[in-house]
C-alpha cells in the first residue's frame, strides 16, 4: 500500500491539520500568543540554530498560521508554504528572498495594478529593474532575458486583463535561463489550476480573494515547488552562509524546502509582513469550501458572459471561459474541467455602450452588485478600474496592463444567477440615459 | 498487498522501533546537514552513534566516535548513512553484519546495489531521504515550518 494521493475537496477540508495531541479538538485551535516557552536553554539554542522545528515567536511561525501554509501548499501541489499580512506582502516576499541589488526581472505587462507599482517603482528603488512584455507571447518573455535576469512574474489569469499565461512555454523559457519562473494564482486559486504541474516554481496568492472567498480578511501564501536547482551558480544567497541568519546553508540544510525557510528567516522575520493566527483562522474557513466556490463562481460567471454578449447595450465581453476568447485553447489545457468544460473562475469584463459616462451610470445603477475594490467575494462586485486600482498607472501602463478606460470589471458572486442578470439588465437599462 | 519500501506506514514503523542511530559520515561541525539531523534526532531521544574515521576517539554530540560500524558495542537500529552514493557499499555490508535492523541513506545518497543487498539480509532499506525531515514530517514538527507533510488523519497527533 503506497501513500494515497488526496483530492482537492479532500485537502481543502484536512491537509496541515490533524487534532491536536492535548485536547483532540477537532476544528482548528485559534494559537493567539506572540511566543512559545523554550524547554530548556539547549532546546531555545537549537530552535534558534533551526536544528529542531519549533515555534519560538509568532512573527516567524504560528501553529494556527501553519496548517494554513500546508494546506495551500497541499492544493497548489508544493513542497512548503510561508503566509503573509495581504498578497502584495506575499509578493514582495518572494521578490525580496530571490532578488538583489543590480537584478532584473521579466513580468508580464497585463499584470494587478499594485504588483506594477511594486515593480516598477517601489523595487526599482533597491537598483532592481523590470522589463515588461506581452503577457500572450511567451517569445516575448525570451527575447527580454539578460544575463541580470533572476526571475520571471506572471500572473496565471491576468487581473483585470484576463491574459491567460502559457504556464509551461514561459516555465521552458525562465528555466532555460536558469532562473525561476514566479506565478500569481490569485485568480484561479489552487482548485481550478496548479501552476506547478506545469513547470512554475513558486506560487503567490492574494489569499484575501478565492482562498478566504467571503470578503472579511486580508492574507497571502508564498509557496514553492521544491524542484528548482538553486545551486546552478545564480543564486548564491541560497548556497552561501547566510549573513542574515547564523551563516547557515539554507539549500544544502533544508534541501526542497530551503526557499521556504529562507523567506521564513531572512525575509518575514526581517521585515514583519506576518499573518496574524486571527485572519490565518478566518481564511481557512473559507479554504474548506474552495472547491464548492470555486465551481458556482465558474458557473456563475460564463452565463453571466454569455448574457452580456448577446445584450444590445454591451460592446465586447472578456470572459477566458468562453469559446470564442481568442486564448480559449489555453483555457482547455491549463483549467480544471467541470460538467465538460474548463472552468474559468469568477472574474469577466465587458464594455458598456457609450463608453466612460455609460459605465459609471451601470456601476451607479446596481442594486445589490458592489462598488468596491476586491474581487473573489461571495457577493458580485463591480468596478470601473480606470479609475479606481489602476489610476495610479500612466495611460500606456493601463493599456498595458489590459485596461481601456470603458471596461468595466466583475467578480461574479454566487448569489443566484437569475438574480444577479436581473440587476446586470436592470442597470444597463439606466446605462442607456447616461 | 506488497508493503511500498519507504510509505508513511513504513516509515512510521522503522522510526517508532528504532532506539539506537549509527550516523555513518556524521561531522563534528554544527552547521553541516549530518550533525543537524543527528542533533535533531538526539533531542527526539534517540541515541546517537557517530561514525567518522577522522573524529574516531572523540566525542560529538557529546557521544563517543568510533571509525566503524563493527566498533560500536551495542546494537544499532538504524544505519543512517552520509556518504557519496559510491561508497555506500561497504557500508550497507558492515550493517548486515553487525546485525542492523535498517539501512537508510540520506538525500541525494542512492545505491540500489546496496539498498538490494540490505533487503535481501531482510534490513529495511531506504533510500534519498533525510532521517530528520522523516521524523519531523511524521511526528510533527515540519509542519509547523509550513511543510506540505502529506499526512491527513483524524487521529490525534502521537
Amino acid at each position: 500500500m503506497s501513500d494515497r494521493q488526496f483530492q482537492p475537496e479532500t485537502l481543502a477540508i484536512h491537509a496541515g491539520q490533524i487534532p491536536d495531541r492535548e485536547t483532540g479538538a477537532r476544528a482548528l485551535p485559534i494559537y493567539q500568543t506572540t511566543s512559545f516557552v523554550f524547554d530548556s536553554a539547549d532546546h531555545a539554542a537549537d530552535l534558534f540554530n533551526l536544528a529542531t522545528f519549533g515555534n519560538v515567536y509568532s512573527r516567524l511561525s504560528n501553529p494556527t498560521v501553519a496548517a494554513l501554509e500546508e494546506r495551500v501548499a497541499a492544493l497548489e501541489g508544493g513542497r512548503a508554504a510561508v503566509a503573509s499580512a495581504s498578497g502584495m506582502a506575499a509578493e514582495a516576499m518572494a521578490l525580496m528572498t530571490l532578488l538583489q541589488q543590480g537584478d532584473h526581472v521579466v513580468a508580464a505587462g497585463a499584470l494587478y495594478g499594485g504588483t506594477v507599482t511594486m515593480l516598477a517603482v517601489s523595487l526599482a528603488k533597491f537598483g532592481i529593474t523590470t522589463t515588461f512584455v506581452d503577457a500572450t507571447r511567451p517569445e516575448a518573455f525570451a527575447a527580454a532575458m539578460q544575463p541580470n535576469t533572476r526571475a520571471v512574474f506572471a500572473e496565471s489569469l491576468g487581473n483585470p486583463s484576463l491574459a491567460v499565461l502559457d504556464i509551461a512555454a514561459v516555465a521552458d523559457v525562465a528555466h532555460a535561463h536558469g532562473v525561476p519562473l514566479v506565478i500569481d494564482n490569485t485568480v484561479p486559486s489552487p482548485f481550478l489550476c496548479n501552476p506547478i504541474a506545469l513547470g512554475a516554481d513558486i506560487v503567490v496568492h492574494s489569499a484575501t480573494k478565492y482562498l478566504a472567498g467571503h470578503g472579511t480578511t486580508l492574507g497571502g501564501v508564498i509557496v514553492e515547488s521544491g524542484k528548482f536547482p538553486w545551486d546552478n551558480g545564480k543564486f548564491p544567497g541560497m548556497t552561501e552562509p547566510s549573513a542574515g541568519y547564523h551563516g547557515v546553508k539554507f539549500y544544502e540544510t533544508f534541501g526542497d524546502f530551503g526557499f521556504s525557510m529562507r523567506a521564513r528567516m531572512e525575509t518575514l522575520r526581517v521585515y514583519g509582513s506576518t499573518l496574524s493566527p486571527m485572519s490565518a483562522w478566518q481564511i481557512l474557513q473559507g479554504v474548506e469550501t474552495l472547491p464548492l466556490r470555486m465551481e458556482r463562481h465558474s458557473s456563475n460567471a460564463l452565463a453571466v458572459a454569455q448574457y452580456l454578449r448577446r445584450h444590445p447595450r454591451v460592446g465586447w465581453v472578456n470572459y477566458p471561459g468562453l469559446d470564442e476568447h481568442p486564448q480559449h485553447a489555453l483555457v482547455q489545457r491549463q483549467m480544471r474541467h467541470i460538467g465538460g468544460r474548463p472552468a474559468a473562475s469568477g472574474l469577466l469584463s465587458f464594455g458598456v455602450q457609450g463608453g466612460l459616462a455609460a459605465g459609471v451610470k451601470f456601476i451607479e445603477s446596481a442594486q445589490f452588485m458592489s462598488h468596491l475594490a476586491n474581487i473573489g467575494d461571495t457577493r458580485t462586485l463591480m468596478i470601473h478600474p480606470a479609475s479606481t486600482t489602476h489610476r495610479q498607472l500612466s495611460d500606456e501602463q493601463q493599456l498595458a496592463a489590459g485596461v481601456p478606460p470603458d471596461m468595466v470589471r466583475l467578480s461574479v458572486g454566487l448569489e443566484h444567477i437569475d438574480d444577479i442578470l436581473w440587476d446586470i439588465d436592470q442597470a444597463l437599462a439606466a446605462s442607456a440615459g447616461a | 498487498m506488497q508493503a511500498a519500501p519507504d510509505d508513511a506506514l513504513t516509515l512510521r514503523r522503522i522510526l517508532q522501533q528504532a532506539k539506537t542511530i549509527a550516523v555513518v559520515g556524521l561531522s563534528a561541525e554544527w552547521h553541516r546537514p549530518s550533525y543537524f539531523a543527528a542533533a535533531y534526532m538526539q533531542g527526539k531521544g534517540y541515541r546517537i552513534l557517530p561514525v567518522n574515521p577522522r573524529q574516531a576517539g572523540g566525542h560529538i554530540l557529546g557521544m563517543p566516535c568510533v571509525a566503524r560500524l563493527e566498533d560500536i558495542n551495542v546494537p544499532v537500529d538504524i544505519v543512517d548513512v552520509f556518504r557519496k552514493t559510491d561508497d555506500v557499499g561497504p557500508v550497507a555490508a558492515s550493517a548486515i553484519a553487525i546485525g542492523a535492523k535498517c539501512l537508510w541513506q540520506q538525500i541525494g545518497v542512492v545505491n540500489g546495489d546496496a539498498d538490494a543487498a540490505a533487503r535481501a539480509a531482510g534490513l529495511d532499506s531506504v533510500m534519498n531521504r533525510c532521517v530528520k525531515i522523516e521524523h519531523a514530517r511524521l511526528f510533527g514538527g515540519l509542519h509547523w515550518a509550513g511543510v506540505n507533510t502529506g499526512v491527513v488523519s483524524a487521529r490525534r497527533r502521537a
